[in-house]
């Protein structure tokens, strides 16, 4: 393709892809993201090209970004129609292909529910209660080719834009409500004023896809499936506030969407959507990526323009904040992935289309990643403002093993827990910081029964006193501390005072931290502290774990009643701790028990108990 | 010049200063560690915290970096500023109890005791002496490595440097080991033995934000020496 020099080239470039994929209409595209190759989608996309081989130019194959629905994974859809077939093995290509070549459908491939077959997208329950406006796109788009993104209405929004003052740009991106998906929810107009007010030449933007939380992947999938709706936010954002040069910080853990942005970059380059003088405008503008090393404190702004800067990933303290002072001491604007996904659109659809969906304070949708002990684990858009409630049951269809559902905890390792009977609180920033938690960049763990609230919260502040930079006495010796607090109190060595210091600790921490990682690390520990009190007690007082997971403080022991004598938790035993004659009852040796509870799974009637 | 307001005191800061710069120059103390005046500000080791008036609520912030600025409200020495400096402190001394320079700036601010286990390290990782080799001795041998639990100070690859001189400034500046304490205790770990030849310098006004201990005068020592009614701004 040849470089364009103004939008009307760009129209006849659109014009001449839909003509070429107007007699191509049957496609099949794969689940294949970082996520879906790990579930073996790559074998899978070995069968269908073989399958294929005959018939290429009836059916197009598209090996796409993620689709979102990790637990179907790998999975296809068949387009038009949009059948959603899950969980297939590289054996299935062949018949998929026969039959959408027959136009047939294969139910037994399908999503089942009580003997109900899911056939179409919009029916599977996982899918009909999102909205999905940012992740809609991933399954008709191959990550390495611009002409998907251009066949869907790519860059109409940066023509728009161009047909613009900058100041128009903000002001519907003020008007649309747009805020920050980083986690604090900042307005994102107002921080595109302040920095087009400044005085300077030069300016910067910074996309952050550092995406460090456990669990999370938001981030990771639209930069792998959709790589060019972030590029053209960042344009349109660099055009509205005079920014000459734009970094794309992603960690070096996500090789695929590092390899899918630079390759997307050299595409717009080719095509001349960056570099000198975009299509004619007179705009100049390019983009690089930065490989951060996975650093967790490093999405943090100010320590992530330090890492840009070749220097130790460590926060500074603001003000002066990147607006007035950011990288190479330049105003800095730096918004998430998903902010800027969201720009183009905003301007192709309008700020009201925006400003209708979502809640009164809150704007548009949030992508959030649904895992834990959950039925339908995967990657879940919904409006701002739906409560926990539609997300863990509706979407998620609640508990696989049928358990019941004890807390979420959102926002990532420092976000708070919020327990089932506060699921119809709505979803958005203000709520979930009044409930002690946080929105964070948009992870969302489901807990159930079996797990406990002290055990959760000392592993998260393992976590924490891990990725703390160690800068501030405050978080590094604070977090280490409550960590220490925690495992006495898992290991029952805890006192009564020990509760009342770590309160006090964790409030300190939180108020005396000088960057965001710091003052929200307290967020677990203090959540649970306030609804899960009794368990806290029960370790430290009765010395008793309610869940039965703290290995010092619990007892494994067989139940006469249920036990059959079948020898499998014999069997089974790394330590050599169960005995007992074949259909006699068994007995566990307390002092051989390493308490690793192997025997509690194998068990098949129930007759391991513990105490 | 940008007007703030510090402890009730109005005052037209030059421009560029800090708010630690000005509470220094009207005389009021802010406990510090990390920072030093030939040194690039650090806001690690958070002793230095005051409070900011932010709309209807307050932030804790340390001030050797926090820039004076037009309209800054800022308190000093508020209840919730000692209560928190004294659990930083508690902790810091939990870490390096050898260090003479904690040790009297518990004494100092009234910390006594510490229900912390002792870790016995030997730094504290307030990062002077780092940035004395490299702003003031022009050389970068030593620097951080590692973050969180392993963070710790040391050469290159932990190999001697060819770039130090050995002139000793890193030694010079240690709050933990040039001068150790003698004293510590190690049931309570807080040494204590300075506790009371240290007397407090006082200014001329007490109230709950001045009075550097946050104590409105209960240390006794304004109260019988400089009556309150004959002290006014």
């Amino acid at each position: 393709m040849s470089k364009l020099h103004s939008t009307n080239q760009l129209e006849a470039l659109y014009k001449k892809v839909l003509s070429d994929k107007a007699h191509k209409n049957r496609i099949i595209s794969i689940s294949s993201g970082t996520c879906g190759q790990a579930r073996g989608s790559i074998k899978l996309v070995e069968a269908f090209q073989d399958a294929i081989i005959d018939d290429k130019d009836k059916i197009s194959l598209k090996v796409s970004g993620c689709h979102g629905f990790c637990a179907a994974e790998p999975n296809v859809i068949i387009y038009p129609q949009e059948i959603f077939y899950k969980n297939l093995k590289p054996e299935d290509a062949p018949r998929i292909v026969q039959s959408v070549l027959n136009d047939e459908i294969i139910p037994e491939l399908t999503v089942s529910q009580n003997g109900t077959n899911f056939i179409h997208l919009e029916e599977i329950p996982f899918y009909s209660h999102q909205k999905r406006i940012l992740l809609h796109d991933n399954p008709l788009i191959d990550p390495t080719n611009i002409e998907d993104y251009l066949a869907l209405g790519g860059y109409k929004a940066l023509s728009k834009a161009f047909e613009m003052q900058p100041e128009e740009i903000i002001e519907t991106i003020k008007l649309s409500g747009l805020r920050g998906r980083g986690g604090a929810g900042f307005p994102t107009g107002r921080k595109w004023d302040i920095t087009r007010g400044q005085k300077s030449e030069v300016k910067y933007i910074i996309c952050n896809a550092d995406e460090g939380d456990p669990g999370a992947y938001m981030d990771r999938s639209l930069l792998e499936g959709n790589s060019q709706s972030i590029l053209e936010g960042m344009i349109i954002g660099a055009y509205a506030m005079g920014a000459t040069k734009g970094w794309v910080y992603v960690r070096t853990e996500y090789p695929l969407a590092v390899q899918n942005v630079i390759l997307n970059i050299d595409k717009a380059q080719e095509l001349g959507l960056l570099g000198e003088n975009i299509l004619g405008s007179g705009f100049s503008f390019d983009i690089e990526v930065v490989r951060g090393a996975g650093a967790f404190v490093c999405g943090e702004e100010t320590a992530l323009i330090h890492s840009i800067e070749s220097m130790r990933g460590i926060p500074s303290q603001r003000p002066p904040f990147p607006a007035q002072k950011g990288l190479f001491n330049k105003p800095t604007n730096i918004n998430n992935v998903e902010t800027w996904a969201n720009v183009p659109k905003i301007l192709v659809n309008g700020a009201d289309w925006f400003a209708n969906i979502g809640s009164e304070t809150c704007k548009g949708t949030k992508i959030f990643s649904l895992v834990g002990k959950v039925k339908n684990t995967g990657l879940v858009e919904v409006p701002m403002g739906i409560t926990l409630r539609e997300v863990v049951y509706d979407i998620g269809e609640g508990s696989p093993k049928g358990k019941k559902i004890k807390a979420v905890q959102t926002g990532g390792p420092s976000g708070g827990c919020i327990p089932e009977n506060m699921f119809d609180l709505a979803v958005d920033y203000e709520s979930l910081t009044g409930a002690g938690s946080i929105m964070g960049s948009g992870g969302m763990i489901v807990m159930d029964e079996d797990t406990c609230m002290v055990d959760f919260a000392r592993y998260f502040t393992n976590f924490l006193q891990g990725e703390s930079c160690g800068n501030c006495s405050a978080c590094r010796e604070g977090t280490q501390r409550m960590y220490e607090i925690l495992t006495d109190i898992t290991e029952g060595k805890a006192e009564e005072d020990s509760l009342e210091l770590l309160e006090e600790l964790a409030h300190v921490i939180k108020n005396a931290s000088l960057c965001g990682l710091g003052q929200t690390a307290p967020n677990p520990v203090l959540s649970t502290i306030r609804y899960y009190k009794d368990e806290y007690l029960a370790h430290i007082r009765d010395k008793r774990c309610p869940a039965g997971v703290c290995k010092t403080l619990i007892k494994y022991q067989i139940d006469a009643n249920n036990c059959t004598g079948c020898g499998l938790c014999t069997k089974n035993c790394p330590s050599g701790a169960i005995e007992g004659e074949l259909k006699q009852t068994h007995s566990i040796d307390q002092e051989k028990c390493i308490k690793c509870g192997i025997c509690s799974d194998v068990c098949k009637f129930n007759s391991i108990i513990t105490e | 010049m940008p007007k703030i307001r510090i402890d009730g005191i109005e005052f037209d800061a030059p421009k560029g200063w800090t708010i630690l710069e000005v509470a220094k120059f009207l005389g009021i103390d802010i406990p510090t560690l990390c920072y030093h005046e030939g040194l690039t500000p650090w806001s690690g080791c958070r002793l230095c915290l005051v409070e900011i008036v932010q709309g209807n609520t307050t932030k804790l912030a340390a001030s050797c970096t926090y820039p004076a600025e037009e309209g800054l409200i800022v308190r000093t020495a508020s209840k919730k500023i000692i209560n928190t400096r004294k659990v930083v402190l508690e902790l810091l001394i939990a870490q390096c109890p050898t260090s003479r320079t904690l040790q009297d700036l518990a004494s100092k601010m009234g910390l006594n005791r510490v229900r912390f286990k002792p870790k016995w390290e030997h730094c504290i990782y307030c990062g002077l002496c780092v940035r004395m080799c490299k702003e003031q001795m022009m050389t970068r041998s030593i620097g951080f490595v590692n973050r969180g639990k392993q963070l710790k100070i040391t050469t290159p690859f932990d190999k001697t440097s060819e770039e130090c001189r050995r002139c000793g400034g890193c030694m010079y500046i240690c709050p933990a080991c040039n001068l150790r304490c003698v004293g510590p205790n190690p049931q309570t770990i807080v040494c204590g033995s300075c506790y009371n030849k240290l007397q407090p310098t006082c200014l001329d006004v007490y109230d709950s934000y001045s009075c550097w201990m946050g104590l409105k005068g209960e240390c006794g020592t304004c109260v019988t020496e400089k009556p309150k009614e004959k002290k006014e701004i």
